[in-house]
């Protein structure tokens, strides 16, 4: 393992954005000695990607919120944790009431961390859009654009069209005009809960979010043509991208595109809390699962606390003293004193950046057609398995959808589920009329991300290991026969 | 697909895309570089052949794969581009010998 | 629930097999079957269609698997032709391989063993030695010492094999259903209740083919499945392109290109969780066997529980006590899975006193009164 990382730690947090740094500021307050792995190669998490050294320029195109985040970025790093950059994380491995084995890979060396708690702080993934086309060139999320212009400043050329649901669509379009882009339209398809989420109006009125919104959204539809109640999409094109198409009031309609970005809002990233063993609950109004956590973020496994939108989605504002309150769980749990009044505070901040999530989450919700696609429009993107062939396989009466990539691969390949499950799931509810809480979802395993048998090799392995992978035959003594990389 | 904003630029570093160069930034992430290089195939499927670029460019998707400096698979949308990096786009899997590798 | 003339208790690869052909006698049969989470050792198999090395001590067990091996041409065209889908069986022959004199005299000796005690009847193999397997295998690796090359064994796409046989078994009239896991059974006057917290049916005739829940099931009609506790840990690369030059029961690809490393044996445990310093030894081990595979990344690593009798050899029976109650429980899932089909099933059905090889009669773990 590389040198750059001691083999123990007494909190190990994952992920450097808002909800990781702030509970590793929390925790180094207190006292605690506290490492933090990330496997982008500056802290921000994608919310402020690159903030740190984004010139001023661009930060003032992305707008006040994306540059507040260098406050909390230099804070950090004047905390006193130990940033690990570029270190990717493959497992966390709870062992009952005994240490958690933190898998790491760093440069092409994988290692493991002994530690007490761990706080998984992973955020948030954009939610697949498995629209006909989807796996083009040429066909992105909004999100990854935004992290593109965020980290390279780069910008859409040519001819962009936004399409999806959810509030990233208006801001992604207003920065981008900001920007000096103008996408060729924003084709909006309908939300089925905008009528549940009035009731929550009158509390979202209240919020800052509120006037910031309108604003923004006022302004992107006086500059660029927003398309609304678009019931069904497709992108076309030979090799890449070439038209986005919608389908509104049963009628098709076609704009000529270069890149297409989608998207549907964000969901948790599970991976790492699943192949850890953490349960799931199904959050009907989001649609999507979340790991069980209780309200500060403590799992069921001893040490294991999950913060930030990887709990549950809140954005960076929720995240930030959800971050606080696993990181004050944590320290109890490690024997440390937390400050009543600290642990006070973070709840009324937490509840404060949660006003108004009722509202949009509501109001933004994707339409559920939309999630579960149907013919030969691709679910699995790396094995390519397409809907029809899903819906043909639960009707089979599959118990669920691990019995479904059992019967076709899909979540088998590299990104191991994280672009299908959702998909998968969504299709067997809508071939079985099954509710997804009861049908569950793709079961994701460690290593969660992808390790060289080589790097495997190299972890250190016990006796009780060796009697049971090799019985009573021995490995030879000699070193490990490895082929040059560079050949 | 992309290009830069106008904004002034960090430090020139070259790379190369299966032999071509390719005038990146120091900081750039390799699938940021190549897009803004104008790259949009990065990859064929391992199962049809059909044409792939990134999808998420955050570590989900797995669209970016391509062989950097010699190692295959690799997810080049969070790898930061090194001078002189070499990167090859694969064409279906990677191969199991070194050997059958152009 | 449906009109039905039987019952089998599990949809894995047992199950349906003995479902299949069972459906193929004209009876009309019902397959319960658990949850999405339910253990399933269908779900985590190697894909072997394997021979070398299994029987040492019970011959009839070599005899058994050497037959699978010789009728799978057949069942897998066929099966492939009601299902749709393609098995890609392949049967080139396997590597059992040595990392050092002493691992390969013990192959040796187990070999012999088993060729003595057939009386020749088991599958050929033959002795390589390592300079021939250098010529067989360019890119062997420098530890291996020899090999034992048995020339029945093979492999299988074992993933569509279970959804083949879901599929031929839908198309020859088989109920499948799923959250019904069975928990109870009782002996009625109509055959036998089964129950669960689905609810109950009662059936003429049931099949235990329930994978380690058999040895729990078993005693309830009068029939005995003692089974030994193992845990198999397996290790699975990306897709490569390019054909892996060799068979192993501990390597092998599959026609996409994965390749697969297994094994692990554990007896001391109950979790699901993957343990990384096993899945580090067998890639370790893999590596020495064949070291190109170390630029490979591993994508995924699974466990599974296998269904391992107490003495390794198959269960299969009628019940003395309670007629019309069986049990197929095995730990070759996928290489047996012809002869379930075709042989065990039709005996089912006839209702015969004896269920394949004599030796393999759950009578066996009877303890005499």
């Amino acid at each position: 393992m590389s040198a750059q990382l001691p083999d123990t730690a007494e909190l190990v947090i994952i992920g450097a954005g808002p909800a990781g740094m702030a509970a590793a500021i929390e925790a180094r307050a207190a006292g605690a000695e506290v490492m933090l792995l990330d496997e982008t190669p500056a802290a921000g998490g994608q919310i402020w990607r690159a903030v740190g050294t984004a010139p001023e320029a661009r930060k003032a195109l992305l707008g006040k919120e994306y540059a507040a985040g260098a406050a909390l970025v230099s804070d950090f790093a004047a905390c006193g944790a130990h940033h690990a950059s570029g270190v990717s994380v493959w497992g966390v491995m709870p062992d009952g009431t005994g240490p958690i084995h933190v898998g790491v890979s760093e440069s092409g060396a994988a290692g493991m961390i002994e530690t007490r708690a761990v706080i998984l702080a992973t955020g948030a993934q954009e939610r697949p859009l498995p629209v006909p086309g989807w796996t083009l060139p040429g066909v992105m999320g909004a999100g990854a654009a935004q992290i593109a212009l965020k980290s390279g400043g780069l910008l859409p050329e040519g001819r962009c069209v936004l399409a999806g649901v959810g509030p990233l669509l208006y801001l992604l379009a207003d920065q981008l005009l900001r920007a000096g882009v103008t996408p060729a339209a924003l084709v909006e398809t309908p939300s089925p809960r905008r009528r549940a989420a009035l009731p929550h109006l009158p509390d979202f009125l209240r919020t800052p979010a509120f006037l910031k919104g309108a604003g923004l959204i006022a302004r992107v539809r006086r500059r660029i043509p927003v398309i609304t109640g678009a019931e069904a999409l497709e992108i076309t094109g030979e090799s890449r991208a070439e038209a986005l198409r919608y389908r509104r009031a049963g009628s098709w309609h076609e704009i000529p595109a270069d890149l297409v970005l989608l998207h549907a809002g964000v969901v948790p990233s599970l991976n790492l809390a699943v192949a850890a063993g953490v349960p799931t609950r199904w959050n009907a109004v989001l649609r999507c699962f979340e790991p069980e956590t209780d309200a500060a973020g403590a799992t069921d496994l001893p040490g294991l606390f999950i913060a930030g939108d990887g709990a549950g989605i809140g954005g960076a504002e929720r995240a930030l003293p959800s971050g606080r309150r696993a990181a004050q769980a944590a320290l109890a749990q490690l024997g440390r004193e937390v400050d009543p009044l600290a642990a006070a505070e973070a709840q009324r901040q937490w509840h404060r950046a949660d006003r108004g999530r009722a509202f949009i989450d509501r109001w933004f919700a994707p339409p559920p057609s939309l999630l579960a696609p149907q013919g030969e429009t691709i679910a699995c993107r790396c094995e390519e398995v397409p809907a029809s062939a899903i819906r043909d396989a639960a009707r089979l009466g599959a118990p669920g959808p691990n019995q479904i990539k059992t019967y076709l691969r899909c979540g088998m390949g590299p990104c191991q589920g994280r672009m299908c499950a959702a998909s998968v799931t969504e299709i067997m509810a809508d071939e079985s009329g099954r509710d997804p809480a009861d049908l569950g979802h793709l079961r994701f395993r460690t290593p969660v991300r992808p390790l060289s048998l080589a790097e495997l090799a190299q972890l250190p392995a016990g006796e009780a290991a060796r009697r049971a992978a090799l019985g009573d035959a021995a490995l030879p003594e000699t070193p490990l026969p490895l082929p040059d990389r560079s050949s | 697909m992309f290009r830069r904003d106008p904004i002034p630029p960090g430090e020139a570093v070259e790379i190369l895309l299966d032999g071509q160069p390719i005038s990146a930034r120091r900081g750039d992430s390799v699938a940021g570089a190549l897009l803004a290089g104008g790259v949009t195939r990065f990859r064929d499927s391992v199962v049809s052949g059909a044409p792939r670029a990134p999808y998420c460019l955050m570590g989900t998707c797995f669209e970016c794969l391509m062989t950097i400096d010699g190692v295959a698979n690799r997810q080049a949308c969070l790898v930061t581009v090194e001078p002189g990096m070499r990167i090859t786009r694969q064409s279906g899997a990677p191969s199991l010998l070194p050997e059958a590798e152009t | 629930m449906d009109q039905h003339d039987i019952t089998v208790i599990g949809g894995g690869l047992v199950g349906s097999a003995v479902a299949l052909g069972l459906a193929e006698t004209g009876l009309r049969v019902l397959v319960l079957d658990g949850e999405d989470l339910s253990r399933r050792a269908s779900r985590a198999n190697f894909g072997l269609v394997w021979v070398s090395g299994k029987g040492l001590g019970t011959p009839d067990y070599a005899r058994w698997s050497f037959e699978a091996a010789r009728i799978w041409p057949g069942f897998a065209r066929d099966l492939e032709a009601r299902s749709g889908v393609s098995l890609s069986l392949d049967q080139p022959g396997g590597y059992s391989f040595g990392l050092s004199i002493g691992e390969l005299d013990g192959i040796i000796a187990e070999m012999t063993h088993i060729t003595e005690e057939t009386d020749g009847e088991g599958a050929p193999w033959r002795m390589v030695s390592r300079a021939e397997l250098v010529r067989e295998i360019p890119g062997i690796g420098p530890d291996v010492a020899g090999a034992v090359h048995g020339s029945a064994d093979g492999h299988l796409n074992a993933l569509r094999l279970f959804h083949a046989l879901h599929r031929a078994g839908a198309a020859a009239g088989v109920t499948y259903r799923a959250h019904h896991a069975v928990t109870q059974i009782e002996p009625s006057s109509a055959g036998f209740r089964l129950r669960g917290d689905w609810g109950q049916i009662t059936t003429p005739r049931v099949v235990l083919a329930a994978g380690t829940e058999t040895e729990r099931l078993a005693p309830m009609v009068g029939l005995a499945a003692p089974l030994k506790r193992s845990r198999g840990q397996i290790v699975v690369t990306e897709r490569v392109s390019g054909r892996l030059p060799f068979l192993s029961a501990i390597i092998r690809q599959t026609d996409e290109g994965s390749v697969m490393i297994g094994d692990s044996d554990e007896g001391d445990t109950d979790a699901l969780a993957g343990n990384p310093e096993i899945a580090a030894l067998l890639a370790a081990r893999a590596i020495r066997v064949y070291p190109p595979l170390a630029r490979l990344n591993m994508v995924r690593s699974w466990t599974g529980f296998r269904v391992k009798p107490r003495d390794g050899i198959p269960i299969y029976g009628q019940s003395r006590s309670c007629p019309g109650a069986y049990v197929v429980l095995c730990h070759s899932g996928v290489t047996l899975a012809a002869l379930h089909a075709r042989r065990i099933a039709p005996q089912i059905a006839e209702g015969a006193a004896q269920i394949g090889p004599a030796a393999f009669s759950s009578e066996r773990f009877h303890v005499p009164a």
